[in-house]
């Protein structure tokens, strides 16, 4: 067996463990501030009211990174892949519940010396308690 | 945007209309600020070409952004992407163009929506697929007299 490679060790133990969810109250600036930084001029998400599918990308993102970035000695991410299934538009107004969750984790030995794989599941519910969208995105930390 | 797209309208093997960007290091610090991702590699030259890399790279997810824009305008303003799945092969440079194509793959009617599938690509400037993944986008149907707009699908009351 080879060595656990340090960089995740304490990663490890959250496989599989729900993070406790946070709540995001979405106002109609960031949604507008994310159609700009997109360069996305579709009506729909002018005045802020709708957002656009991908806008989940950034609900909690922030946190979470922080949080993982606590728990392994990687200092850079890649993206591998991102899945969204949105099942219906997160609006202005509405309080987002979000709750992360690393389902797979891997490493191996690359060129810049041990890499992690994560693979990393969150879902999205609104203040009704419907699920707006649930992501599934893969990470690359060394 | 362009006259709303049916159903019915859409044909297997039909291309969706391209997408063209070129993503400036203003976009990628207007990208990180939207979404949280300060990772360095993104704005300082010096430290992602000691991580390995050419020069500071285009966010993986401001790609998926840009596919799931692509589908977007092709649904209109009464369909809606119910998936993006994207894989992140190459990287993209500030400054060079990425050019977002789609293919549909297939239509089928399921629990009573209309849906179709796409296969999507980023393209650098070389023709290589710096990202590819598919779509499923939900579109409204001519058949669907009591079809729900943008307000009945949207309005929560």
């Amino acid at each position: 067996m080879a060595k656990t490679l340090s960089g995740i060790a304490k990663l490890k133990g959250k496989v599989g463990v729900a993070w406790e969810p946070r709540e995001y109250l979405i106002e109609g600036e960031m949604i507008r501030r994310f159609a700009r930084a997109v360069g996305d001029d579709n009506p729909l998400w002018q005045d802020g009211s709708i957002a656009p599918p991908t806008f989940t990308l950034s609900i909690g993102f922030e946190q979470f990174v922080d949080d993982l970035m606590k728990l392994t000695t990687f200092n850079t991410v890649l993206m591998g892949s991102t899945e969204i299934e949105s099942y219906q538009p997160v609006k202005r107004g509405d309080t987002i519940t979000v709750v992360f969750k690393i389902s797979n984790l891997r490493e191996r030995k690359g060129q810049m010396g041990s890499m992690a794989f994560m693979t990393f599941d969150s879902s999205y519910k609104n203040q009704e308690g419907e699920l707006a969208a649930r992501c599934r995105q893969m990470v690359i930390g060394y | 945007m362009s006259q709303q797209r049916y159903y019915q309208d859409v044909r297997k093997g039909e291309e969706v209309a391209p997408l063209v960007k070129v993503p400036t290091t203003r976009q990628l610090v207007m990208w990180a600020g939207a979404v949280g991702d300060y990772m360095p590699i993104h704005y300082d030259q010096e430290y992602a070409r000691s991580r390995g890399l050419e020069g500071v790279i285009v966010h993986g997810q401001l790609a998926g952004a840009f596919l799931g824009q692509l589908m977007t305008d092709w649904a209109g303003e009464k369909g809606w992407l119910r998936t993006l799945s994207c894989s992140y092969k190459g990287m993209n440079y500030p400054g060079e163009t990425i050019t977002l194509r789609g293919k549909v793959t297939g239509k089928y009617v399921k629990k009573g929506e209309h849906l179709v599938e796409c296969s999507l690509w980023a393209e650098n400037p070389k023709g290589e697929k710096t990202a590819s993944g598919t779509a499923v986008v939900v579109l409204p149907s001519r058949a669907d007299k009591k079809q729900k707009g943008r307000e009945g699908r949207w309005a929560r009351d």
